[in-house]
């Protein structure tokens, strides 16, 4: 029996642009593009089972070894450190984590700086290299109101294109790192299913489109 | 005698181990529950975690549940000139958990290799990480490093301290290109970049993975460090473990503590390493002593859902009895019930959640089939 690769995709257009490449890298599973609500495809054949996951759970999946590998995005491998080999940078969904806060903002050092954000370990490691006392709230979505009603000073997010941000009276003011899509493997899966996943690697390598 | 199915997968491993490590004069090793809480805090990043249980002994000294068993062996052990000590443990360990942080209690077998130790003392306590791997599970690798040529190749570039971590932490995730990125934005030339992906990129069976570092191996600290693996590789292939060890640079340890060879361990269907080793002659320099040291440590608890099965049943035998049976002929009827190697179960009335094989009953006239589910 051909051995099986468990691959976890995140859900979304982000996770639909990944099979694609898998697709096109001979890993194709049909099913998947059929309308329903299942959540777990298979093709023996090219010896692949995909399943989707939340985006942020697909860490949790490939480091726990119930997918030998995924694609998460790099701002959940920052903020969760999982114990996990990062393979290939897919240069996809790619974005920015930055600092943001109302356009007339200015950091007065005197005080703790108040940060509002979904990333708290990248918030903490950011601020510490700097040597800023800052107050974490962790907060779980609409981050951009918590400077305007005065929660915070600042917010830490994921920035795409600024829009929702200028839509809200704030602007980014430090980039931290920038964020793309990373296939990521099990560390003890890799190695002992090597070959399958170096082939996947490579497969998605030939695809992935370089900046310039 | 008893049935080794009973046994856990731990409890197996405990006993094969044991008796591996027995065979090549490895003496057990038994220590205090509690150690000083100074040993930790001056080795606090030898630690896999750095939270300790403590508490006040009786003299008013602060002790702790040990985090880590090779720092008492080190400290209870004693330089003496051209002599190898070797002793194995079975200890429970403190730490805490990185999923739920809360600590965790953890069952560590393992062995340490400590004085004068020669080449030979190295091949063997590898050998031995790989037999012990092979008493766990058929399907194993054991992924070999080697320090001195990891941080003599971040040496030689040149790099400040925080980008030589950022390269180490790259290379512990195969992250190629987060290592350019890095040589990108501190200026490294693009030889040296080359050098750290392709050290990347080389792992996989020794026969494979040896010819191809002589190319990245250039500079004499890296040849010397080179000639000790390739020697030690070969002993190793010698042995017949060569199917079964990869060279693989990707395993990441601290280099304050450990200096020569690393290794780490991995069976099939457990997701995370279950051995982990390596020499430690910079811990020992630490610690004040003059002689060297290698040993490992294998993670029990990480095998407890290895080849999970689940029992059909949980006893073989229930069997009822009510006020009016007499105590001596219940204990004879259980007697006779396990006397063919069964479980029984004597209870009043049907446990509840217990799912068993067959169900019978005492009564004046002897022992009634009442359910059998087999």
């Amino acid at each position: 029996m051909k051995t099986m690769i468990n691959v976890a995709l995140p859900k979304g257009r982000l996770g639909e642009k990944v099979y694609a490449m898998f697709e096109k890298a001979g890993y194709e599973c049909p099913s998947i593009k059929e309308v329903n609500r299942k959540l777990i495809f298979e093709n023996e054949e090219a010896g692949v089972r995909y399943f989707w996951v939340k985006p942020s759970d697909v860490a949790i999946y490939v480091e726990r070894g119930a997918a030998d590998v995924g694609v998460a995005g790099k701002d959940i491998l920052l903020e969760y450190a999982p114990d996990v080999y990062e393979l290939l940078d897919l240069n996809l969904g790619k974005c920015r984590m930055a600092v943001a806060a109302k356009k007339d903002f200015r950091d007065n050092t005197e005080n703790t700086l108040r940060v509002a954000t979904k990333f708290p370990n990248i918030a903490k490691d950011y601020y510490s290299k700097k040597g800023r006392d800052i107050d974490i709230i962790k907060l779980n979505g609409s981050i951009e109101i918590a400077p305007i009603l005065g929660l915070s000073d600042v917010i830490v997010d994921i920035v795409e294109t600024g829009k929702t941000l200028l839509e809200n009276d704030l602007e980014p003011k430090e980039n931290i790192v920038p964020i793309s899509a990373r296939l990521i493997a099990n560390k003890s899966s890799f190695k002992f299913k090597m070959e399958q996943i170096e082939n996947i690697k490579n497969g998605l390598k030939a695809q992935v489109k370089t900046d310039d | 005698m008893f049935s080794t199915s009973l046994l856990k997968n731990e409890e197996k491993a405990v006993f094969a181990l044991r008796s591996i490590y027995q065979k090549y004069g490895y003496t057990p090793f038994k220590m205090s529950k509690f150690e000083e809480y100074d040993l930790y805090v001056r080795n606090k990043d030898f630690l896999v975690s750095d939270s300790v249980i403590t508490f006040t002994g009786m003299n008013g000294k602060l002790l702790a549940l040990k985090p880590d068993v090779t720092l008492s062996i080190v400290k209870n052990t004693k330089d003496i000139p051209d002599t190898v000590q070797k002793v194995y443990y079975n200890e429970n360990v403190y730490r805490v958990s990185k999923n739920t942080h809360e600590f965790k209690e953890i069952m560590q077998t393992g062995l340490e290799c400590i004085g004068n130790i020669d080449t030979y003392n190295i091949f063997e306590v590898i050998m031995l990480a790989a037999k012990s791997l092979e008493a766990i599970s058929d399907s194993f690798v054991l992924d070999l490093s080697h320090i001195g040529i990891v941080s003599a190749v971040i040496d030689s570039i040149g790099c400040d301290r925080e980008a030589g971590k950022a390269l180490l932490n790259c290379i512990g995730e195969k992250n190629q290109s987060g290592i350019e990125k890095i040589c990108a934005e501190k200026n490294i030339s693009a030889d040296a970049c080359k050098k750290l992906v392709s050290l990347v990129g080389t792992y996989g069976k020794i026969e494979k993975v040896l010819p191809k570092l002589s190319a990245i191996c250039d500079t004499d600290e890296l040849k010397t460090a080179l000639a000790q693996f390739e020697s030690i590789c070969s002993l190793l292939v010698a042995s017949g473990l060569g199917e079964k060890i990869n060279i693989d640079f990707s395993i990441a340890t601290d280099m304050r503590y450990y200096n020569g060879v690393v290794f780490q361990g991995f069976v099939e269907n457990v997701p995370t390493g279950v051995l982990s080793g390596g020499q430690y002659d910079n811990l020992m320099k630490k610690m004040g002593r003059k002689s060297g040291a290698i040993g490992f440590a294998v993670y029990l608890d990480t095998l407890e859902r290895l080849n999970l099965t689940t029992k059909k049943y949980d006893v073989d035998t229930v069997l009822l009895y009510d006020e009016s049976c007499l105590p001596e002929d219940i204990a004879r009827a259980v007697n006779m019930l396990a006397s063919d190697g069964k479980s029984v179960m004597a209870e009043k009335c049907i446990p509840e959640s217990i799912k068993y094989r067959q169900l019978l009953k005492l009564n004046g006239k002897g022992v009634e089939i009442l359910e059998n589910n087999d």
